[in-house]
């Protein structure tokens, strides 16, 4: 008994060596030459990769990467070949490199991990700051830091321009997604509402990360705009209906309502800045009416 | 249980009762409004945000409560008098189920959106084609035994219907929505919910609330009645109809909530005997009194996620109605 528990405590000793020398080895190639056949396992990092990588680079992305209510770069990602997230199919494609996200499907991971493959794993996105940090990342571990640095250039100049607004003051605002969740505090989407220079009413009520919200206490916070997800409704589910409640409506100011492509902030990419963008329009034109009314 | 007191009293106490849980119905939810300021703001014309929660959100709520509420009880009245069985109920005989499938056909196929009315009148179409299967299967002279077995099957039928329906929606919600058409809710209704409902429930009132008379000759056997001059054709047509109409609007604007019906009837017949006639308005009334507490339950209990109602009616009336077998054994002995 005693001997074959010790066998195993070996036997676990070794692949814990195994895994832990992998990595080591594969990174120490990957700083003479950089991977070649990348397989993405998760929508962020897909569109990640193409940004950064040469199209050489890239030998699979993720089937989510070409839907195009979920990707921003879905036409891009259609002439990539796909995986499905199964080590099998996976392993065949015979990568030096995986990208998946932190959440995604752990036993396949940890089973091409196993089999020698070096994977590394990006965090979801909830803070604009993680968008340079990431590009950087990507572009250290790939060999394109000057792809990297250009595109941090390129964003950080156009959130810049999509921030930039005469207001002052924050209109207070609510997301409102189906089943009536809402985005608090260390989410991406606070993060783009303030720095679109809207008030997340969600902060108020101390809900951090995504969050309930009965319909109640969204109305007596009294928002002035109203950020919805602009999903496939059709076919309808009752989970919409409560974004059509007369409440809503005889709540928010009448041009207060903003309908974003969930794409835009699913993932923390450059492209955030379209959804800066939008919502600072919207909380400059509610700003502006009421003082053109005292005029 | 003798407790006897006059009918009128009764009647004008449980109306008191109804209308002491609507306001309470009214004065609970997640935001803190004090109780008078919050009565004043629902005969406020501002755009205050808590005039909105009062008329927008609970004022709704309140009167589905208790308009579902008097759809459940007197039907389940009507249907125990009509199939002369204490088991009977709208679920069980399959129309609160029928009518669920008409309502999420009408929902997930998107008709609703193009034609609002759709809703109600698929639902009833589902329950009235409960009510006509029934009649079919159990013949002209509507033997109970027949009847309750055919409404269990099409309950059965309509129940896994609903769920393959939702499950086969691209839409990735509709799934979890199963649970909302079995166990009902009326989190988030609005006005529109109640004058989609409104309309159809009162009709099957008026035609529940006529069968009185003959519900009383039918407690005396089938062919005593036909010689006092029931026309049981009829009778049973009227009955079907009036639970489908009702119960249909009350479920295609909030699921299907159970128990109400079974539950209701045995706690009156208690106070006003067995005459079906005088169970018909106090079973009403108790049934809005019943849906009314339990909504607040539910409001009370998990203040921020939606528990179902048909969870709470359950819970309450399954235990009530055990009690209630074991104390009729115990007489019959």
């Amino acid at each position: 008994m005693v001997a074959r528990q010790s066998s195993w405590i070996g036997a676990l000793g070794l692949i814990g060596l195994c895994t832990a020398c992998m990595p080591w080895s594969a990174s120490n190639a990957a700083e003479n030459n950089p991977p070649e056949r990348i397989v993405s396992m998760n929508l962020c990092t897909d569109q990640l990769l193409m940004l950064v990588a040469a199209p050489e680079q890239v030998r699979a992305l993720s089937h989510l990467a070409s839907d195009d209510t979920l990707a921003v770069m879905s036409e891009e990602a259609a002439k990539y070949p796909v995986n499905h997230g199964r080590a099998e199919e996976i392993y065949l494609m015979k990568p030096d490199l995986i990208l998946a996200g932190t959440f995604t499907r752990h036993t396949s991971i940890n089973l091409l991990r196993e089999l020698g493959i070096r994977v590394e794993q990006f965090s979801p996105v909830r803070s604009l700051d993680e968008i340079p940090a990431n590009l950087r990342k990507l572009g250290a571990i790939i060999g394109r830091e000057e792809a990297a640095e250009r595109l941090v250039e390129a964003f950080e100049n156009e959130l810049a321009l999509a921030k930039e607004s005469a207001r002052t003051n924050k209109v207070p605002a609510a997301v409102y997604y189906a089943n009536s969740y809402t985005s608090g505090d260390r989410t991406l989407m606070n993060e783009v509402m303030s720095a679109a220079g809207l008030e997340n009413i969600a902060k108020r009520l101390n809900l951090s990360g995504t969050k309930g919200l009965p319909l109640e206490l969204l109305v007596m916070e009294a928002p002035e705009v109203l950020i919805t997800a602009r999903e496939m409704v059709h076919p309808p589910a009752l989970a919409h209906e409560v974004l059509r409640h007369p409440a809503l409506y005889n709540t928010i100011h009448s041009q207060g309502e903003v309908a974003i492509d969930s794409k835009y902030t699913i993932c923390g990419l450059p492209s955030v800045n379209v959804a800066v963008e939008m919502l600072r329009i919207a909380g400059d034109r509610v700003a502006r009416t009421p003082e053109e009314k005292q005029q | 249980m003798n407790l006897r007191i006059p009918y009128a009293l009764l009647v004008a106490l449980l109306g008191l009762a109804v209308l002491c849980a609507f306001v309470g119905s009214l004065s609970v939810g997640p935001a803190q409004i004090p109780f008078t300021e919050g009565i004043a703001a629902l005969f406020a014309d501002d755009g205050n945000p808590v005039a909105v929660v009062m008329q927008d959100i609970r004022l709704p709520r309140a009167v589905l409560a208790v308009l579902i509420g008097i759809s459940l009880g007197l039907s389940g009245a009507v249907l125990q008098g009509y199939l002369r069985n204490p088991l009977a109920e709208p679920g069980l005989i399959g129309v609160s189920s029928t009518a669920s499938l008409g309502a999420v056909i009408a929902i997930y196929t998107g008709l609703s959106v193009a034609f609002p009315l759709a809703l109600p009148l698929m639902a009833l179409m589902g329950a009235a084609i409960a009510g006509a299967l029934l009649n079919g299967l159990a013949g002209q002279r509507g033997h109970t035994l027949t009847l309750i077995l055919a409404g269990v099957a099409i309950s059965s039928i309509a129940t896994a219907l609903t769920s393959l329906a939702l499950n086969l929606s691209p839409n990735p919600f509709a799934a979890m929505e199963i649970v909302f058409w079995m166990l009902g809710s009326l989190e988030d209704r609005s006005m529109q919910h109640v004058w989609l409902a409104l309309p159809l429930m009162v009709v099957g009132w008026i035609m529940m609330l006529s069968l009185g008379r003959a519900l009383d000759a039918l407690t005396i056997g089938e062919e005593a009645a036909m010689t006092l001059g029931v026309n049981l054709k009829r009778l049973s047509f009227i009955a079907i109809i009036g639970t489908a109409a009702s119960v249909g609007a009350a479920t295609a604007v909030a699921g299907a909530i159970g128990f109400v019906g079974l539950v209701v009837p045995h706690l009156m017949r208690g106070l006003v005997g067995h005459q079906p006639s005088k169970l018909l308005l106090p079973s009403a009334l108790g049934g809005a009194i019943m849906l009314t507490v339990a909504d607040i339950g539910v409001r009370i209990i998990t203040p921020q996620s939606g528990l179902k109602l048909g969870v709470l009616t359950a819970l309450v009336g399954a235990p009530f109605f055990l009690w209630l077998i074991l104390a009729k054994r115990r007489s019959m002995l």
